[in-house]
């Protein structure tokens, strides 16, 4: 069990890290979820005792870090940034750690294997490439065979069998009881493999939350309806007070709209209709929505969320570059169920 | 898709996990074992101990001969003291060596991994000061004593050196260096930069005698006289007994007013270490 309490990080006038308090449950896989720059590797930096925290405290199982015996056989982490001495062969970077822990030396070979690296055990770290290195990353977090894991953004970079191979190891090891604490800047990565999700946005806890707690309360869910006559259909929809918002390619959107309902409405009135399918908004939708409303929060910090303002545009640029691929499956999967059956 | 948080079991005994790994307080003797297959397993160990022997002992020998051949008497010079200038330079790799075993951590981002195994950084310091310390006495003792047997056997125009003389030039020496390149480890823990680290030794070592040099008013004889004298080379050459005055630091002084400063700026690290964001 992690323990964060009233955790505070400042650079200067910058505040990285900002009052957080959360629990990392043991035996779970623990997503750490905020857009690039909300804090999550200073976060870790200090849980790791790298960053010394401007106030508030970590304890690892009741004690700070620098009080565990051999702390490699507690935790392992992976950080976001290069952490192992490139003119060292992967061998020997692994060793040196080894020994300062009292791990023994036949684990060095063992992770290598783990993480598929023992053919270039004796080459230079220097020259690996980027999904080499955080194998090698990954191989010293797993020396210790500690209870608890940290990952830092470990898909950053990946190609998509380097993403693939992390994501079933981190299901592996939480298959065995561990407790998993991964980072990361991508809603869709964290569906696929988190039970539980902690949200930040400028530093600010925004959720504490299970995955399926998060969907249910966080995704939108309407009604898209398409057809031939629109106008007609709109004039009905409005004189039975139901509002409607018109999409860019021509269908219409009910909130919250009960699908039985608008189609016997349209039924009544002789309407075709080409579409009538119920729609929940995608995870990411529901994650920009909620770090929108953080940015939204500091501006008028005397009331609560209030309406769901409209996504922060740089934000959704970048995820939306990134969503392609696997993404995409996550969202298809959530909304299929509403969507077919009319 | 794994198991949502909510429908674990609300008895089940959660992270269960529990290594085969025995756990025990963690000792400086690991960190020691950790921090020479660092030292070790790495080029830059062997580039600079490397050019250290070839510079003493080359050096030492070429001074040998040089004085051999020439038929030169060396009248009041200590024999051992042909011994100084391969030294003299050789102590650049030394330090080099010193600012490198902590500096290149922070170069490569080691640092980090380094401290999360190991997050006391008083036996961070305390092991790579000790395994440094120790790998540089060791070489530079030999290749001192080497250098020392073969310069007593080749010149014969000059005094045998005492038993006392041969331990200053031999043992003396090697503490004396290798106590600097410890100041260049802390110099290297404080400036966390190798190259910046390097620089700031070799002006260290070289600054105060090219002042000295460039002092020609009168009025600053007092700290002409006082640079000169304890520089790093001149307090070096005392250990030669080859001193460049009678009035500066004799014996093991030199040795000690190092070691001060040293202490002093290992102490500096670790306040440094201990307080700072990695
Ligand atoms: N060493 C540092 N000095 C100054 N600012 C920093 C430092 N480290 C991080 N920051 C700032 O703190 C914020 C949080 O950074 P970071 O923890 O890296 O975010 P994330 O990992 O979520 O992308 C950023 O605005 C970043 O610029
Ligand atoms: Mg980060």
């Amino acid at each position: 069990m992690i323990e964060l309490a009233g955790l505070t990080k400042r650079f200067g006038s910058k505040t990285a890290v900002d009052d957080l308090s959360f629990q990392v449950r043991p035996g779970v896989v623990t997503g750490f979820l905020g857009p690039n720059g909300a804090g999550k590797s200073t976060t870790m930096r200090m849980m790791l005792d790298l960053d010394n925290p401007t106030s508030g405290s970590v304890r690892i199982d009741g004690r700070h870090y620098r009080d565990l015996d051999e702390p490699l056989k507690y935790i392992g982490a992976l950080l976001d940034a290069k952490s192992m001495h490139g003119g060292r062969s992967a061998y020997n970077n692994l060793l040196c750690l080894a020994q300062s822990n009292r791990i023994p030396e036949r684990r060095v070979a063992e992770v290598l294997d783990t993480v598929g690296l023992t053919a270039v055990a004796k080459k230079k770290s220097k020259g690996f490439s980027l999904g080499m290195g955080q194998r090698l990353g990954i191989a010293s977090a797993l020396l210790g065979d500690p209870e608890i894991l940290m990952f830092d953004e470990p898909v950053n970079g990946l190609d998509p069998e380097g993403i693939h191979w992390i994501r079933n190891l981190m299901k592996a090891l939480a298959a065995e009881g561990r407790t998993i604490f991964v980072s990361s800047h991508l809603m869709s990565e964290m569906a696929l493999t988190a039970d539980h999700l902690i949200v930040i946005g400028q530093g600010r806890l925004l959720a504490d939350t299970s995955m399926a707690d998060f969907i249910r309360q966080n995704s939108r869910s309407f009604v898209r309806l398409r057809s031939p006559q629109w106008e007609h259909l709109l004039d009905v929809l409005a004189r039975n007070g139901i509002t409607v918002t018109q999409t860019a390619d021509g269908a219409l959107e009910v909130d919250n709209g009960r699908i039985e309902r608008l189609g016997e409405l349209a039924a009544q009135h002789q309407i075709v209709l080409h579409e009538l399918s119920g729609q929940q908004a995608s995870l990411e939708e529901a994650f920009m929505q909620m770090t929108a409303g953080s940015v939204e929060y500091h501006a008028h910090s005397d009331t609560g969320h209030g309406p769901p303002p409209a996504p922060a545009a740089n934000w959704g640029e970048s995820y939306r570059a990134k969503a392609q691929g696997p993404a995409g499956n996550v969202t298809a999967e959530r909304s299929a169920s509403d969507g077919e059956g009319v | 898709m794994t198991t949502p948080y909510q429908q674990q079991a609300p008895g089940a005994p959660l992270g269960t996990y529990t290594s085969p790994i025995p756990v025990r307080p963690a000792s400086l003797g690991d960190a020691l074992a950790s921090e020479w297959t660092k030292i070790r397993s790495v080029r830059s160990t062997m580039w600079t101990l490397g050019v250290l022997i070839l510079l003493v002992l080359g050096i030492g020998l070429l001074a040998a001969v040089a004085v051999n051949a020439s038929d030169a008497h060396m009248g009041d010079t200590p024999l051992l003291s042909l011994g100084f200038y391969g030294v003299l330079l050789g102590s650049i790799c030394v330090i080099t060596l010193g600012v490198l075993t902590i500096a290149s951590e922070y170069g490569t981002g080691m640092i980090r991994t380094t401290l999360t195994a190991c997050p006391s950084r008083a036996r961070i310091l305390a092991a790579k000061s000790v395994v440094f310390f120790l790998l540089s006495f060791v070489i530079v003792t030999l290749c001192t004593g080497l250098v020392a047997m073969l310069q007593m056997g080749m010149v014969s125009s000059a005094e045998q050196p005492t038993g006392s003389q041969l331990f200053k030039a031999t043992i003396g020496v090697s503490l004396y260096v290798s106590t600097l390149g410890l100041l260049s480890l802390a110099v290297g823990a404080l400036i966390r930069h190798s190259a910046g680290a390097i620089t700031v030794m070799i002006g260290v070592v070289l600054l105060p005698l090219v002042l000295a040099l460039f002092m020609f008013a009168p009025s600053l004889e007092g700290v002409r006289q006082a640079l000169f004298e304890y520089s790093i080379p001149s307090q070096l050459a005392v250990f030669y007994g080859s001193s460049v005055s009678d009035s500066g630091p004799t014996g093991w002084t030199p040795l000690l007013i190092l070691g001060a400063v040293t202490a002093a700026a290992l102490g500096g690290a670790f306040a440094a270490l201990n307080s700072r964001d990695v």
